[in-house]
């Protein structure tokens, strides 16, 4: 083989291999455009939940096919999803306390002029 | 099991030794999730309580420069899946210049975030007594911009340092880089540092743009 | 249990033991070998034991009087903190599983060392690296925030060295996550041929479980204590009521870490238990499945309890009703445990070998703690003794009388297989049951005076609960002789002591089939596993009354070997 075919292989070897990559890369970036356009859009209380559920299937394709869980052993997304059940653990428990406030105790807004001089509560 | 030297005490089998490799990494991400977790909860319960004030001051953030990055850290992200794929074919010119190309575009987000930083400042965005916004409760998000995006730049320089290190062994030769465990275990850190910033994204710089 | 034939035919080219493998400072320091870093580790904690329990000594000699003699009230401050911080985070949390946890896990599940023996190096590094920064905190004149750091007086009104505190735990934190990842990874890909999950000494599954707790729970420390230091360096207001921010999350963020913590520190320690009281009662551990099942559930629950930290903080009345059914629900594996131990003695053969003292020592130590911590979690009970003595001695019955009592057993039960000498059993079982004595001394009138009123962290107090403290004061005199003795009678053993041989508790597990003290390498040839744990008896035949000529022999003593005869100290 010589030098010149073999790096001819290569690069179609090389092709063939990231093309995936290259799809998904190419959805990311709609997706950051997606993103980004309905930012803009007014949609009241959805604006939140639309961008996060955007970012959560960005980070769901880097997950299952960069970081190759798709096609990994169950026991590495095992790990994975801990981290995801220990990270929902510390919200839900701690929404459990600040929605149901007692009236004392619920955070209030301080006003700019009472800055420095005594804390709200 | 295409390369011996990549093999290393305690393990027998370079299979046992990449899966080990990939374990210790995942169990390793799964607790930078709890880290960055923990911040991500003090803005939720902040923005829960103090909504007007919270997205007022997120409009203060400059969505280009936020936008672009993201964009950054997501082609950076397909570099560094493609180094991998070149590194277990072994096309070592492959593998250099894909790695070249993730540090470049991890350094590349590093300086916009530091133009970025200069104009913050010039805009009286950290939280102080001339803070730029008379809302107390503004300053909130700018202590946890400040805190995040510093947290996560020094996630990607550690990354960046990693990614140099591993291109500087494998252009000298020598480096064992078709069997090792490296390159696909520093490929999740990277990509994790790319995921932590998916989510700061929406956090920091799209609340509150229309 | 293994190919015990094959181990012995090779004995006559038994390799040197890991001790003698190098005798540089060098070689210790730059050692990757498991059995060394768990002795560099084993240095570095009774240095910080030593620190913690002079400040304690401290505190008890100045609450001797009521009137606050010696120090003053920053002063006291200061040293009650430095008793928390150096004794919880540099201690009590590494104390098992970096020290026994290291050196047994690998030969327990039968490796030749854990999955990243460089990282296991770098994590003692860590370590000592934040042990310098709390003793340059030390030196420069300490904390007073009280161990838990709350802000805002952390945060904006203290003016002791909280950066360099909480840089220090950081720094520490890092240290126990490269452990725990070492561990799960060692567990779930280095086991032994035949080594099955359900083969596992229940040591391995509490280590497992620790190591699980610390990754999950440690970077929520680290980012309680970033956010903290944030704060007080470059005064973002992360915390700060006067910009609507909430002390109380800075609670939430770290009792999500230390009340895990807790389980880090116990988990190992019932581990430790289950070994001992299986084999000085020569007997199958009761209850092997739902003994794992408690220690996964301990580990999993241990999460979903924090805020019975926090029901005087200001927290929800909704929030203080699901933490304090979910502080009852923890209780449950931790009782199928004591109860499990407990019915393992059941017709037994109960030898009372120093190990086993202190294992005894230990369920009912911890049974104690175990049951007032159900007073703490009942909601009108804990308003009534929240900031009390009565929850001081509560989480010392726990974290003392629990964990530092395995800790002890286990340096006796395993001190043969380390250093192949065996401690001078009078000795041994003297210090045990003063450690008991001395104990209870110490902490069964806090609970007293707690419930009557006293308050913690205050060293002016009432009168009438002076006979209280000096009574506390004068067992832990005797705490202190318990904890010295082993240092003086176990550096004896170390020249004196009479040379162990492999198995001299006649114990089952595979860290027993080596020499003692085990080659670098820890088996001569790899062992294979096709039994279970604990097979001291046959199945179903209890010891005592069917076959007591089938148990296995326990002699460690030497009494009825007539070679050994001679060989009395």
């Amino acid at each position: 083989m010589t030098a010149q075919t073999r790096s001819r292989t290569d690069r179609a070897e090389l092709w063939r291999l990231s093309r995936g990559s290259l799809v998904i890369g190419v959805a990311l970036m709609a997706l950051l455009a997606l993103t980004l356009v309905f930012a803009y859009v007014p949609m009241g209380a959805w604006n939140a939940p639309v961008s996060y559920a955007i970012a959560a299937a960005k980070a769901l394709l880097v997950a299952a096919f960069f970081m190759k869980l798709k096609s990994s052993p169950a026991l590495l997304t095992l790990a994975a999803l801990a981290g995801l059940f220990w990270l929902a653990t510390l919200f839900a428990l701690s929404l459990t306390d600040y929605p149901f406030r007692q009236a004392g105790e619920r955070i209030t807004a301080p006003v700019p002029s009472r800055i420095g001089t005594e804390s709200p509560l | 099991m295409s390369n011996d030297a990549a093999l290393k005490e305690p393990f027998e089998s370079l299979d046992r030794q990449r899966l080990s490799a990939a374990l210790g990494m995942w169990i390793f991400l799964a607790s930078e999730v709890l880290f960055f977790g923990g911040m991500f909860l003090g803005m939720t319960i902040y923005r829960q309580i103090h909504p007007d004030a919270i997205m007022e001051a997120a409009r203060e953030t400059n969505v280009l420069f936020g936008s672009i990055n993201t964009a950054l850290l997501l082609i950076s992200s397909v570099t560094m899946v493609l180094a991998d794929k070149a590194a277990e074919k072994g096309l070592k010119s492959a593998v250099l210049a894909f790695l070249a190309a993730t540090a470049a575009l991890g350094l590349c987000f590093l300086v916009l975030k530091g133009f970025e930083y200069r104009e913050d400042i010039h805009e009286h965005l950290v939280p102080g007594p001339d803070f730029k916004l008379h809302t107390p409760a503004a300053q909130l998000f700018f202590g946890f911009y400040w805190i995040m995006t510093g947290v996560h730049a020094v996630h990607l320089t550690i990354a960046i340092v990693a990614v140099s290190t591993y291109f500087v062994r494998i252009w000298r030769g020598g480096f064992p880089f078709e069997g090792s465990a490296a390159l696909p275990v520093l490929g999740l850190y990277w990509h994790l540092v790319d995921i932590i910033w998916i989510f700061l994204y929406p956090l920091l710089y799209l609340g509150g743009r229309t | 249990m293994t190919d015990a034939a094959a181990i012995r035919s090779a004995e006559a080219k038994e390799p040197p033991s890991y001790l003698k493998a190098g005798r540089t400072v060098a070689s210790w320091l730059t050692t990757t070998d498991h059995k060394r870093i768990a002795l560099l580790y084993f240095g570095s904690i009774t240095f910080f034991f030593f620190i913690g329990g002079a400040a304690a000594t401290l505190i008890r000699l100045e609450l001797i009087s009521p009137e606050g003699r010696f120090f003053t009230n920053d002063g006291y401050n200061r040293l009650f903190t430095l008793h928390g911080v150096i004794m919880v985070w540099f201690f009590l949390v590494p104390s098992i599983p970096t020290t026994f946890g290291n050196f047994l896990l690998p030969l327990m599940v039968g490796a030749k060392d854990v999955a990243f023996p460089r990282l296991n190096l770098m994590s003692w590094y860590l370590n000592m690296a934040g042990g310098l920064l709390v003793l340059a905190c030390l030196i420069l004149g300490g904390v007073d925030t009280g161990w838990t750091f709350y802000t805002p007086f952390s945060s904006m009104f203290s003016n002791g060295y909280v950066v360099l505190a909480a840089a220090a735990v950081f720094v520490a934190g890092f240290s126990t996550i490269a452990t725990g990842v070492n561990f799960i990874v060692t567990v779930h890909v280095l086991r032994a041929p035949g080594m099955t999950w359900f083969r596992l000494p229940l040591f391995v599954w509490t280590q497992y479980a620790t190591a699980a707790v610390i990754v999950l729970a440690t970077p929520v420390l680290a980012i309680s204590l970033l956010l903290l230091m944030a704060e007080r360096l470059f005064g973002l207001p992360i915390f700060d009521p006067a910009h609507g921010g909430d002390p109380v999350l800075f609670q939430h963020l770290f009792w999500f870490y230390s009340h895990p913590a807790v389980y880090i520190m116990v988990l190992p320690a019932f581990g430790v238990i289950s070994e001992i009281v299986t084999c000085f009662s020569r007997r199958r551990i009761f209850g092997y499945t739902a003994m794992i099942w408690a220690i996964l559930g301990i580990a999993v629950i241990g999460f979903f309890v924090w805020g019975h930290h926090m029901f005087v903080a200001g927290m929800s009345p909704f929030a203080a009703l699901v933490f304090s059914f979910l502080s009852f629900v923890v209780a449950v594996p931790s009782a199928i445990k004591v109860f499990n131990w407990t019915f393992t003695l059941y017709r037994g053969q109960i030898y009372f070998e120093a190990p086993m003292i202190y294992a005894l020592g230990f369920i009912g130590l911890f049974t104690t703690g175990g049951l007032s911590g159900l007073f703490t979690a009942s909601l009108p009970i804990d308003v009534h003794v929240t900031d009390s003595y009565f929850v001081v001695a509560h989480f010392h019955y726990i974290m003392v009388g629990g964990s530092v009592s395995a800790f002890f057993g286990a340096l006796h039960f395993w001190w043969p297989k380390i250093t192949g000498r065996l401690a001078p059993d009078r000795w041994a079982r003297f210090s045990a049951i003063l450690m008991y004595f001395g104990f209870n001394f110490t902490f069964f009138p806090q609970f007293v005076m707690g419930y009557l009123g006293m308050n913690r962290r205050y060293h002016h107090y009432a009168p009438e609960f002076q006979i209280y403290h000096v009574t506390s004061s004068a067992g832990a005199a005797i705490l202190a002789a318990a904890y010295l003795l082993p240092m003086g009678y176990l550096t004896w053993s170390l020249f004196y002591g009479r040379k162990a041989g492999d198995n001299p508790w006649g114990a089952t597990g595979l860290e027993w089939q080596t020499t003692s003290p085990p080659p670098r390498e820890n088996f001569v040839e790899q062992p294979r596993v096709d039994e279970g744990p604990y097979l001291y008896h046959p199945d179903q035949v209890a010891p005592f009354e069917e076959a007591p000529e089938r148990r296995q022999q326990h002699d460690p003593q030497g009494k009825s070997d007539p070679t050994r005869a001679g060989m009395e100290e």
